[in-house]
């Protein structure tokens, strides 16, 4: 009879190794790719097919099914982002900088989603397509902030030197993101006339809460699968890239 | 189907451009998942 | 503190030593502010209403290239590897420098304001009240600017990379650098602005040479 030794490890133990992660995480995404698209379904039925219109904005209130849970992405990514920042920096987890590089685009995607809803939304209801107040200003500088990690990526030859470095700047960019908020929101009062529309943006009626927490949940799934899947891609386009290099010293692989 | 009142285009062009963006997210993921796939490979298979 | 009035020193004598640049940044400036009527016509009313804005931008952008001079010379020539190797933290020289950079970019700018101030219709109080923003607004464009400059450091075409890196971040200094100056909210407006400032520059001034110097050390290794 053998006695395990072995300590038990935790899930995030577990998933450290890079290979381990990918035979880990392989089974998990058709499922979560299934419940995205069940998800999906069920948002679209009830946003086209069951809910009322909304009393004060009319049938443009569909635009917020989409609207939302892309706005809500767009800073939910950057707080994932700035988690595996952390992980990176202070837990030294060897997935954080995978998890940190395969965000970067996928929030750069949803903010650039956001507004362009968000521009859609505003045409019926202001009348233009952009209007710099403040909500719609902070999440256009929050795209700029997303491409601009994604390019940071791209200039480095060593991604793994380029983690530390994007890490930090990753949380430069969460430290100044509430500032920035912040100060667009007091720019945008001293330049808008007070009484023409609401500081805080669409308010949400109850009526039409159902498919905004359906579609809010789809697009939350949409982003965990997108995510596991790149994370995998990364994992194995860093294999490749070992293996090249090997390759080019010409020892075996 | 509700109605969708008179700003309908608007709508219509959200709901295209959030589905293009959310094809195009889908399609590129699993087009670069197959194209670092094939080029490991091609490589040998080291051990992913 | 000896070790870091010696690199203070050193910065000083290096930067002026290349005064020809400090001339070409402030030419810089002028240039830009100059080239707005042409861009926006001439109109006395319109220029005097957008000048604080403009000699902002102009001031942003000239920051922006100056930081080409922050870390590149000592990074080519080994330099920053013997400052990290050093006593002395890598936080403090990366302070040493920034300060110098402030001392030998901000300062020519804000002295000349005046000349934009005469191109763009300003009036003498809003003259001053652009100097004193600049003054204040200024030591965040340069901490925010080493960060982007250390963070860049070692990626390829840096110098591209790190104006937009830097513009997003400095959004909030230029919101409240010419709130600080425009007259339409009233002078409590104007003065919750500078405090703003004040602390954002503070806030920069403190944290960056941290930062930065994270960033130069895991760029070498």
């Amino acid at each position: 009879m053998t006695i395990d030794t072995t300590p038990k490890m935790r899930w995030w133990e577990r998933l450290a190794h890079p290979g381990q992660f990918v035979a880990w995480t392989t089974p998990l995404v058709w499922p979560l790719a299934g419940l995205t698209a069940v998800l999906f379904l069920l948002g679209l039925w009830f946003a086209f097919f069951n809910s009322p219109a909304d009393y004060q904005m009319g049938d443009t209130v569909r635009i917020m099914y989409v609207h939302v849970p892309t706005a809500w992405l767009s800073q939910f990514v950057y707080a994932t982002m700035a988690v595996s920042a952390l992980g990176t920096l202070v837990w030294r987890h060897p997935m954080a900088d995978v998890s940190m590089k395969a965000a970067a685009p996928l929030g750069a995607a949803f903010t650039a989603m956001a507004l362009y809803t968000g521009s859609l939304w505003g045409r019926p209801t202001w009348g233009t397509f952009w209007e710099w107040d403040g909500r719609m200003t902070s999440t256009l500088v929050l795209l700029f902030i997303y491409l601009g990690i994604v390019a940071l990526w791209r200039a480095f030859d060593d991604q793994l030197r380029a983690a530390r470095i994007v890490a930090i700047f990753t949380l430069v960019g969460a430290v100044n993101i509430p500032i920035i908020k912040f100060s667009v929101d007091w720019w945008s009062t001293l330049h808008q006339p007070a009484s023409v529309f609401r500081a805080d943006g669409p308010t949400m009626p109850g009526s039409i809460l159902v498919p905004l927490f359906i579609m809010f949940f789809a697009f939350t799934f949409l982003f965990l699968t997108l995510q596991l899947v790149a994370m995998q891609t990364e994992v194995r386009r860093r294999r490749v890239a070992t293996l090249e290099r090997k390759a080019a010293r010409g020892e075996a692989a | 189907m509700i109605e969708l009142g008179q700003h309908a285009v608007f709508i219509v062009w959200a709901y295209i451009g959030v589905f293009a963006g959310v094809a195009g997210l889908i399609g590129w993921a699993a087009f670069d998942r197959s194209r670092v796939g094939r080029r490991l490979r091609e490589l040998g298979n080291g051990r992913s | 503190m000896s070790g870091f009035s010696a690199l203070l020193r050193r910065e000083l004598r290096l930067a002026l030593a290349h005064g020809g640049e400090m001339l070409t940044l402030v030419l810089f400036f002028v240039i830009v502010g100059a080239i707005t009527p042409f861009a926006v016509g001439p109109d006395q009313a319109l220029l005097a209403r957008i000048a604080p804005g403009i000699v902002w931008i102009a001031a942003f952008l000239a920051m922006l290239l100056g930081l080409g001079r922050l870390f590149g010379p000592d990074h080519e020539d080994g330099t920053l590897t013997l400052l990290r190797l050093a006593e002395l933290p890598l936080a403090a020289a990366v302070a040493a420098k920034v300060i110098v950079h402030w001392l030998t970019a901000a300062l020519p700018l804000v002295l000349a304001t005046p000349i934009l101030a005469l191109l763009l219709a300003m009036d003498g109080e809003t003259l001053g009240r652009t100097m004193v923003s600049l003054l204040v607004g200024t030591p965040a464009l340069a901490g925010f600017g080493a960060v982007g400059a250390a963070v860049t450091l070692a990626a390829r075409r840096g110098g591209l990379l790190a104006p937009i890196l830097i513009a997003p971040l400095s959004v909030p200094v230029l919101i409240f650098g010419v709130g600080a100056v425009s007259p339409s909210g009233g002078p409590d407006q104007a003065w919750t602005a500078l405090l703003l400032l004040a602390a954002l520059s503070l806030m920069a001034a403190a944290l960056s040479p941290l930062v930065a110097a994270l960033a130069l050390a895991w760029g070498e290794e």
